[in-house]
């Protein structure tokens, strides 16, 4: 007798939507119509059944072969299926990265059922320009209110995609069309423009130990970003490592968001190695397209445990393929602040604009560089 | 798993891997059963991975073991449903035109507008674009390759024409395939295609061979190869590619670099030769100066 396999693999899909994977009811449909297809008692094949149908991208498949075998027990007949992101395991959930759990909401001055807006028109314009690192729980709140908020017009770029307009280039194909309707009499001309196209936004946030007070806040502003930005935005995580989490903002969610982000963060408030970790996004994603011709902004104080030289270098192939490169420094809005340490020192010459991001004010200045 | 197939459609992911190294193309277990998969279950098969991993070779050999033509859609930014699925003739159309006025004029009699405007838009007037020519041609093939350089608009118009396997003209109506192509889609991942795409689609993701294979595929693609030769060039190409290169090398450079060798008239892999073929394998000045300094280290 052989026991019903299907709760199993429902259970299996359940398993893999908790370790962050996307799966749908139809995904999990098109797993069981895959694996009627094939023979269901090979492992092999269950495993190729799910891999082809549940996943959709290569972070995808890290997570998917450790839930397999944590699933269906370990293989006894070793079949490689090398994957080339190796990260290592995502770490359990970060208390800094997200809300709710961090247990030191009711240290506050105001209790944490606070309402958000009861705050005044006066007492908001203090906030916009607090330091972001120095927040109480409540002002934490209430920024993340702020945040959601916030208006971004994202930048845009000319695109080769043309549509109608009134002058311009004449547009022979709906000219003739035009022709064709009056018994092929010409009788105007149409006309066709270029359209415009959102500009591709690289995001790079610097999440080691020194910048931890402002991590929270920079990757909620990204969140924004990614949500606004319909496929143009990618944001990315430096510090020992460079990690992708444009997929985990992708939740609607603020919250999920920001605690599926947590999850894939592997060198949080470690050290950082700015020039190396710069070097590894021009070669793994810079010259792949995400950062040629775009806008691309560095949330970092620039403290580099590295050689500064590196930076330099990574620096300047960065500039060449990117349109704009925009460095946010949270120390940089601070008072008596000058550009010294060692790495900002390094990156100027590659910038075009240094910019301070310590308050919410400062980075609604970044948005409006950013479509400079 | 039951035997009965479509006339030529193969039985299980092993009988296709059969017949997809009978092409010259040789699939892992997770590649034929993709492809196995793609076919039974009418999905396209979505393909991502690094440069030269065997994409587009994918396509072209399921051609070859389906006996059906490709029907190849290279995308772009900016590519369009008029350069995907259709177009008008104009030019011809206003010939036609041209053509009834003339005859009206002799007989002296009066066009009637709708009748002319039917024969203008008559499909002998319709351009077949790839999208379109595949779902006329049964069995075929249909690459769409590199559809991350395309934008969004034409992602939701791709779902909409895979989901249905049919499009409609409003001039024509309704053009639907006879059996559903079989679709391959590759990305290079210079962005995220849209995941309401990639739901519709089986995801294989490509990686490079591993060295039992590489051999194998270089044997299998270039026979005059020596056994010795194939193993040191694949050897060696693996190592390149724990190097951070710029471009890392595929199994296109290791064929390309075997090619090279062979014209050298190189019968083994030493630093002589290795160094006189570099191009071959490296294509960017900057990984080739930084391999050369260390060629003896992946020579070994
Ligand atoms: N599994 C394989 N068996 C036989 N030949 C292969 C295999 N994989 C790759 N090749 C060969 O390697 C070369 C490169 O493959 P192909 O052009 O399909 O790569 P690709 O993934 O489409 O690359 P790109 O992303 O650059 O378009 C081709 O000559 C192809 O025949
Ligand atoms: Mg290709």
């Amino acid at each position: 007798m052989v026991t019903d396999p299907l709760p199993g693999l429902v259970g299996f899909a359940a398993a893999l939507r908790h370790a962050g994977l996307a799966v749908t009811t139809d995904r999990v449909a098109a797993f069981l119509t895959a694996l009627d297809e094939l023979d269901v008692t090979s492992r092999t094949a269950t495993y190729w059944a799910g891999r082809l149908t549940l996943c959709s991208d290569p972070d995808d498949l890290a997570r998917y072969d450790m839930a397999f075998p944590a699933w269906f027990g370990p293989d006894r007949s070793p079949r490689g299926t090398p994957v080339r992101d190796q990260r290592r395991p995502p770490p359990s959930r970060l208390a800094s990265l997200t809300s709710g759990e961090d247990g030191d909401e009711s240290d506050g001055p105001d209790g944490p059922d606070e309402p958000r807006l009861r705050v005044s028109a006066s007492a908001r314009e203090v906030l916009r320009h607090r330091d972001l690192g120095e927040l109480s729980p409540a002002e934490r709140e209430h920024l993340r209110a702020l945040l959601a908020l916030l208006r971004v017009g994202l930048p845009t770029r000319a695109s080769r995609r043309r549509h109608p307009t009134r002058r311009g280039p004449a547009d022979p194909e709906r000219t003739l069309r035009a022709a064709l309707r009056n018994h092929g009499e010409l009788r105007e001309l149409r006309h066709t423009g270029p359209s415009r196209r959102p500009r591709r936004v690289a995001l790079l946030i610097d999440v080691s130990g020194s910048m931890a007070p402002y991590a929270d806040t920079l990757v909620r502003f990204a969140h924004v970003l990614v949500r606004r930005g319909a496929g143009a935005v990618e944001v990315f995580t430096i510090g020992t490592r460079l990690t992708r989490i444009t997929r985990e903002l992708r939740h609607r969610d603020p919250e999920l968001a920001l605690a599926a982000a947590g999850r894939a963060i592997p060198d949080w408030s470690g050290g950082t190695r700015l020039g190396d970790v710069l070097g590894a996004f021009v070669e793994r994603w810079g010259r792949r397209g995400v950062a040629r011709r775009a806008v691309v902004v560095v949330f970092s104080d620039g403290w580099e445990r590295g050689e500064p030289d590196e930076l330099a270098v990574q620096m300047s192939r960065l500039r060449r393929l990117a349109h704009r490169v925009i460095w946010v420094n949270p120390h940089a809005g601070k008072e008596g602040y000058a550009p010294v340490q060692g790495g900002i020192v390094a990156v100027l010459p590659y910038l075009d604009q240094l910019l301070a991001g310590h308050s919410l004010a400062t980075l609604e200045r970044l948005v409006e560089a950013m479509t400079r | 798993m039951t035997g009965s197939t479509t006339s030529g459609r193969p039985g299980s992911p092993a009988e296709l891997a059969v017949r997809l190294r009978a092409t010259g193309y040789l699939p892992d277990d997770g590649l034929a059963t993709a492809a196995f998969l793609a076919l039974r279950m009418d999905r396209p098969l979505f393909c991502e991975g690094e440069p030269g991993t065997g994409k587009t070779a994918l396509a072209q050999a399921m051609a070859q073991v389906l006996d059906a033509p490709l029907i190849r859609l290279q995308c772009h930014e900016g590519i369009d449903a008029s350069q995907a699925l259709y177009d008008w003739d104009f030019p011809r159309q206003l010939l036609h035109l041209r053509a009834l006025e003339a005859a009206a004029g002799a007989s002296a009699e009066k066009l009637d507008a709708d009748v002319v405007e039917a024969s203008l838009y008559d499909p002998r007037f319709l351009i077949a674009r790839p999208v379109l020519k595949a779902l006329q041609t049964s069995p075929s093939v249909l690459l769409v390759d590199e559809v991350d350089r395309a934008d969004d608009e034409f992602e939701a118009f791709l779902l909409e024409v895979l989901t249905e396997h049919a499009v409609s003209i409003p001039e024509v109506g309704e053009i639907r395939a006879k059996t559903p192509p079989l679709v391959v889609l590759t990305s290079n991942r210079t962005r995220d295609v849209h995941d309401a795409l990639k739901r519709r689609c089986l995801y294989l993701w490509l990686d490079h061979p591993d060295l039992t294979r590489e051999i194998a595929i270089l044997r299998s693609r270039l026979p005059g190869v020596p056994e010795r030769l194939a193993g040191q060039v694949a050897a060696a190409v693996r190592r390149m590619r724990e190097l951070e290169l710029l471009k890392p090398p595929g199994v296109a450079e290791s064929l390309d670099w075997a090619r090279a060798l062979q014209l050298l008239g190189a019968d083994e892999l030493d630093v002589a030769s290795a160094a006189a073929s570099l191009g071959a394998v490296l294509k960017y000045r900057e990984d080739a100066d930084r391999v050369r300094a260390q060629l003896d280290t992946l020579l070994i």
